[in-house]
């Protein structure tokens, strides 16, 4: 107990110092850009403040949210569905064989090619509405996720699957109570992994055809030359993109054993 | 022979009373070769016979690679035989036996789990209520030193106390059949000195049947009834050592004049096969 408290205290001092240093250090970087800015004799069609971009947010509130509604539902889709099939075929390669010499290459080697430039194809065959946008965040979120099932089920030392089998255990129960377990480290780290890169996926997907969207927001408003406008969009789709990624850390907390609760 | 070991079923029966309800163990010149990646085959055990009577605490000695952990999981039912047979109370083993429990040679315990959850797994996994084996989870947690450590994680624990650990898990559904390959190779001496007696301990209040494998000659000889003595390449046993000092057996029977004896007898094979050399 005593132990525990000594360690806890340097360590919340620390934490306040990383975090105040790194809060220090971009706000100190903001307001150099807010002081820049006008010094340099910049235009804000070029480089708008961040001041200017607060604001902006603050104004076009409700026309920002609407687009972001529709972007964060195409990525929660994408994302649902990488999860709902990428997870299976992990189970699928880490269970058989075939599946495993046959599937597990091919996708190794299709994870290389950039999904993004399949955007324009993608609109040529599903059209301009969600569905080539939650395709493309489906496909750019699905190779980590099986990758990271595999990987996490492959991890298990073979020790414990024996001392499973000498209880006479099932292969059900083994998954339930070992195989899962012990994988759900490294599928939540696809996870995280994945759900950045949904986001991604469903914007690229409206920069190239839509009517709606944060991307779709962001590529009307350059073309006006609204450039505070397009930082915004920029600024939201950050913050989606962060609380996408603390959501799924949220479940994560809940459903996998922490390591270091127990140290 | 078979004559000696009808003294040794009598003794052990006489020795635990009412809990006479160890498992026989009879295993009839099995083989087992494995098959390497390569295509190489490897004999691991060749034509070995043993038996093991019903509450017996048999200890099995062999240098590194001899087919000691082959000989264990063939008889937990881990490991097909090539060829011959292995019965458990007379019944062929085909998978693992619902009367053993096995304690490997590192902890296995589950990280996500507390020390009452691990030593509860078999339980679960055999569909029993668990709130049965609360008492009882106490009981062995008490017997083995660890009251309070209930609701601790693995990682809270010292190396001896995972192991510990472990053991209560084997015995938590009183196996007739208690299986040990190495289970204490990974502590320090004063851990294993600790561990030796505690074993001894449970052993005898508990009845059933041990197969103990160790590179300890000391330790076999202290906690067997019977010493079996493998050599290696091809696996086969080379003598079998019946241990005549009278339990509960104290520390200090390591210096009584019969152990020094059986350590002499077992190391003069090991020198004879090559195993040990003095230079
Ligand atoms: N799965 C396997 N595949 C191929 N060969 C194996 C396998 N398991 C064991 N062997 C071989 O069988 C022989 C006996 O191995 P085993 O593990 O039974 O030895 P051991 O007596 O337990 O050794 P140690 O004391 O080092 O644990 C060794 O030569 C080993 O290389
Ligand atoms: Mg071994």
């Amino acid at each position: 107990m005593a132990t525990r408290q000594s360690k806890a205290r340097p360590r919340i001092l620390r934490s306040v110092l990383e975090n105040g240093a790194s809060t220090a250090l971009a706000a100190v970087l903001l307001i150099a850009w807010q002081v820049a800015v006008p010094l340099l004799g910049i235009s804000e069609f070029v480089l708008p403040t961040p001041w200017a971009i607060i604001a902006r947010i603050w104004n076009d509130f409700a026309l920002l949210m609407q687009h972001a509604y529709v972007t964060g539902l195409e990525v929660v889709f994408g994302f649902g569905i990488a999860v709902l099939v990428g997870v299976p075929t992990g189970l699928t390669i880490f269970y058989s064989r075939l599946f495993e010499k046959a599937v597990y290459p091919l996708l190794v080697a299709l994870q290389t090619i950039p999904k993004v430039v399949l955007a324009p194809l993608l609109v040529l065959y599903l059209g301009y509405d969600w569905a080539p946008k939650i395709f493309l965040a489906f496909l750019i979120s699905f190779f980590p996720i099986v990758i990271s099932t595999v990987v996490g089920l492959q991890t298990l030392e073979k020790a414990m699957v024996d001392l499973l089998r000498s209880m006479g255990a099932t292969e059900m129960q083994t998954f339930f109570k070992l195989r899962l377990p012990t994988a759900l480290p490294s599928i939540f780290g696809g996870f995280k992994v994945a759900i950045s890169l949904a986001v991604i996926g469903a914007v690229i997907g409206e920069y190239v055809a839509a009517q709606r969207g944060l991307g779709y927001l962001q590529l009307q408003a350059s073309s006006q030359f609204d450039t505070t406008l397009s930082f915004a969009a920029v600024v939201v789709i950050s913050a989606m993109g962060v609380l996408m990624f603390s959501a799924v850390s949220f479940v994560e907390s809940k459903v996998v054993f922490q390591r270091e609760e127990a140290k | 022979m078979s004559a000696a070991m009808e003294v040794v079923g009598v003794a052990t029966a006489q020795r635990t009373g009412k809990m006479a309800k160890g498992v026989a163990v009879h295993i009839e010149g099995v083989t087992k070769v494995y098959e390497t990646r390569q295509g190489d085959e490897i004999l691991a055990l060749e034509r070995t016979d043993l038996t093991i009577e019903p509450s017996e605490f048999v200890a099995v000695v062999g240098p590194s690679g001899c087919g000691k952990s082959t000989l264990l999981g063939l008889i937990a039912g881990l490991i097909p035989a090539t060829s011959g047979r292995i019965l458990l109370d007379g019944a062929e083993v085909t998978r693992p036996h619902p009367q053993t429990g096995v304690v490997f040679q590192s902890d296995l315990l589950l990280q996500w789990r507390t020390v009452t959850e691990n030593i509860l797994l078999p339980i679960e996994i055999k569909r029993r209520h668990t709130a049965d084996y609360l008492p009882r989870v106490e009981q062995l947690l008490e017997q083995v030193g660890l009251q309070g450590f209930d609701s601790k994680y693995p990682t809270e624990l010292s190396g001896g106390m995972r192991q510990r650990v472990a053991i209560c898990r084997a015995l938590v559904q009183q196996p007739g059949l208690l299986l040990m390959d190495e289970p204490f190779g990974a502590l320090d001496a004063l851990t294993r000195e600790q561990m030796i007696m505690d074993l001894q301990a449970m052993w005898l209040s508990a009845g059933n049947t041990v197969l103990f494998i160790t590179h300890g000659i000391e330790e076999a000889i202290f906690l067997a009834d019977r010493v079996i003595v493998m050599s290696p390449r091809p696996g086969r046993v080379d003598l079998s050592l019946k241990i005549d000092i009278e339990r509960p057996r104290r520390w200090k029977d390591h210096i009584d004049p019969r152990f020094v004896d059986y350590v002499a007898q077992v190391r003069k094979i090991f020198e004879a096969k090559g195993v040990l050399t003095e230079r």
